[in-house]
């Protein structure tokens, strides 16, 4: 008899938030002897390829329908790209030519998939190596039929934690939802289509944990944590009871949080700050309302631009504004100008792929550049400012000639439109995103020529730890935590107060709830995040006292690493 | 048999939706259709297969060349140099 291992814990990249726990099920990628001589005809084994293709299209048909009501069309997108492989030409002219040879329909096919996928891995492009999945994914499935076992997968009879090296998105979508309590694979990182298929379906998820966890045995009891990315495996009653208890009030949590959501956070001392929305499209802004935003603190104006062949008319921009200016009513709604990177597809603003898209021409660089798109963009907006509380605020500026430039521009757009006798707002606030660490430590001179700073943390993390957020190697070391993107916003907040401006916070960070006390403590006035995270994040404000977490950020930024300062916060009581 | 050299201006290079927009019109000939990544020498492929497409690895401001032997071969190339040239003219 061997005995019970030790409980362990393995910490991974938190890719889902949310906790669960249940036994794992773990699948592995079982290796199949592929037949290669055969009995059958060539005409025979042709038609077997041809039967198993079908029943494989029809599946993945099948997948597509479903990930589109329950994710998103673009993940949906991923199934039309193999459904194209499955038909490919030269894939086809392959593995029949193998199969006029003498060979097995299950080589002659799998030969070929390999061929190809070889080769796309073997390119140094990322999104095309990536593609070498894809096809192996579409050579997988016809195998499985070829085999005889179209249900080859995991047998999910009970509701269990799949464990896997990393999931395909064919294997995620075969997958019964309602049985799948959380995900945990060895590799993969925060973007890939584990974690995103995981949050659109609300289930916690951890990535990168490392080659270990695939070594865990069926049935073994998990507890998951994809808020903190740690998996505890093996827990003893008392870990096992805590952590139900902890799910137990997470639960309890979320449902009183929503109900008062529509009250201010207010900390123990009576000291306020605001809890704002990042919006996207108008459906947004109905959500930001329903989930308790006292504002807009980022709006997103890149939708207007993205899957469209030409520049969007005036019009165009104005009747988005004026719509969501409508839903949110008297409340301050801030417009972010365009924030299009060189990563994007935008075919009329003539991108040029760049090698390092993040620090290329992106956001306000291509807005100044191109001044006659620049104010149709600027001049809608001062159109739909009138009886509403619109701000405008500039993406990526480092340095304060950008910003009188864009100020300028602003100014000329106003000119442009009260010229023609149409009606702009008495007062709009104008500010700047903080994002690039030249902008913070210049803070004092901006200062002076913003109403606002409002800091993008994930930008601002990643310039400052020098590590590509989507970058799965590096992940661990961008977390906004660290001590040195702390500085940096202590710098910006007592810049911005010196000179009586407010200032807010709109990355991710200001719905980390490891943060939340830091950056009230910090004296930041605002914090901005999706609407979801509102409710949880003013219950969070609403336990803190700010003299507590003045104290706890002295000490933060005394730290030395984001660890230390995730401990620190974890061990300071509220109040 | 038609043979002519076209700069992928295209962001994307010819990837994803380019390449699949570029096998669906190279599908629609009758002619034999092959295609070479000309900038990286690559050898010449199949232009009716998007495995074929995906595995040339073509950049934006990679230079491809393409070969149609048959009936339609003028109509491909020429419908061929059309999309290239004006970046996908709004089938992306």
């Amino acid at each position: 008899m061997r005995r019970p291992r030790p409980m362990r814990t393995l910490r991974g990249v938190a890719a889902a938030p949310g906790l669960s726990g249940g036994p794992a099920v773990v699948w592995r990628d079982t290796a199949v002897a592929i037949p290669r001589a055969t009995d059958r005809s060539p005409a025979q084994e042709s038609r077997r390829l041809a039967a198993a293709r079908r029943a494989a299209r029809e599946q993945i048909s099948q997948l597509k329908t479903s990930v589109s009501t329950t994710a998103s069309p673009e993940e949906a997108a991923i199934f039309d790209a193999h459904l194209m492989f499955l038909d490919d030409d030269a894939l086809l002219e392959k593995a029949q030519s193998a199969i006029d040879a003498g060979t097995a329909a299950e080589a002659a096919w799998m030969d070929g998939i390999e061929f190809f996928a070889a080769q796309l891995a073997r390119l140094p492009d990322p999104t095309l190596q990536a593609r070498a999945a894809d096809v192996r994914d579409v050579g997988r499935r016809v195998l499985d039929h070829l085999l005889g076992r179209p249900s080859a997968g995991l047998d999910l009879r009970a509701p269990s934690v799949i464990v896997a090296r990393d999931l395909a998105p064919s294997q995620i979508a075969s997958l019964p939802v309602a049985r799948v309590l959380a995900f945990c694979t060895a590799e993969g990182g925060p973007t890939s289509h584990t974690a995103i298929l995981a949050k659109a379906w609300g289930k916690p998820a951890v990535v990168a944990l490392g080659n270990t966890v695939l070594e865990i045995s069926d049935g073994v009891q998990l507890l998951v944590d994809g808020s903190r990315g740690e998996v505890v495996i093996d827990p003893d009653e008392q870990t096992g009871q805590a952590f139900a208890l902890r799910r137990q009030q997470s639960e309890k949590m979320a449902a009183s949080a929503l109900a008062a959501a529509g009250e201010p956070a207010i900390t123990l001392d009576r000291h306020r700050i605001e809890i704002a929305a990042n919006i996207g499209s108008v459906e947004d802004a109905a959500q930001a309302v329903e989930y308790g935003a006292e504002g807009v603190g980022l709006l997103r104006t890149e939708f207007l631009y993205l899957d469209r062949q030409s520049a969007p008319t005036e019009e165009d921009h104005l009747a988005a504004y004026k719509a969501i200016l409508q839903t949110m009513g008297t409340r301050p709604v801030i417009a972010r100008t365009q924030d299009i990177g060189g990563d994007k597809t935008v075919p009329y603003l003539d991108l040029p792929k760049e090698a390092n898209p993040f620090l290329g021409w992106r956001a306000i660089r291509i807005s100044l550049d191109r001044p006659e798109v620049f104010a149709v963009q600027l001049r809608a907006l001062w159109r739909a400012s009138p009886g509403h509380d619109l701000r405008i605020m500039f993406p990526m500026i480092a340095t304060p000639d950008e910003l009188r430039a864009a100020k300028a521009a602003l100014d000329r757009a106003r000119l442009d439109v009260t010229a023609s006798n149409q009606a702009v707002a008495a007062r709009v606030q104008v500010g700047m995103m903080v994002e690039v660490p030249s902008a913070a430590v210049l803070a004092d001179q901006f200062a002076r020529e913003v109403d606002f700073f409002s800091i993008g943390t994930n930008d601002l993390t990643q310039y400052t730890l020098a590590a590509d957020r989507t970058n799965e190697r590096v992940v661990a070391l961008s977390d906004a935590c660290h001590p040195a993107v702390l500085r940096l916003i202590d710098q910006v907040v007592e810049a911005g107060h010196r000179e009586n401006r407010w200032v807010g916070v709109c990355g991710e960070l200001a719905a980390d709830a490891d943060a939340v006390p830091l950056l009230l403590g910090l004296g930041v006035d605002e914090l901005s995040m999706a609407p979801q995270r509102i409710p949880a994040v003013k219950v969070i404000i609403r336990q803190w006292s700010y003299l507590r977490a003045k104290q706890l950020a002295r000490q933060a930024l005394a730290a030395s690493s984001a660890t230390a300062v995730r401990a620190l916060v974890r061990e300071t009581p509220p109040a | 048999m038609k043979q002519i050299r076209l700069k992928v201006v295209n962001a994307a290079g010819l990837h994803a939706r380019p390449a699949a927009v570029f096998v669906a019109e190279t599908s629609k000939f009758a002619s034999t259709i092959r295609v070479r990544n000309a900038t990286t020498n690559s050898a010449w492929t199949n232009a009716k297969s998007i495995l074929s497409v995906l595995t040339l690895g073509v950049e934006p401001q990679h230079e491809i060349e393409v070969t149609a032997e048959g009936p339609d071969e003028e109509q491909a190339a020429a419908a061929l140099a059309g999309l290239i040239t004006s970046d996908f003219a709004g089938k992306l």
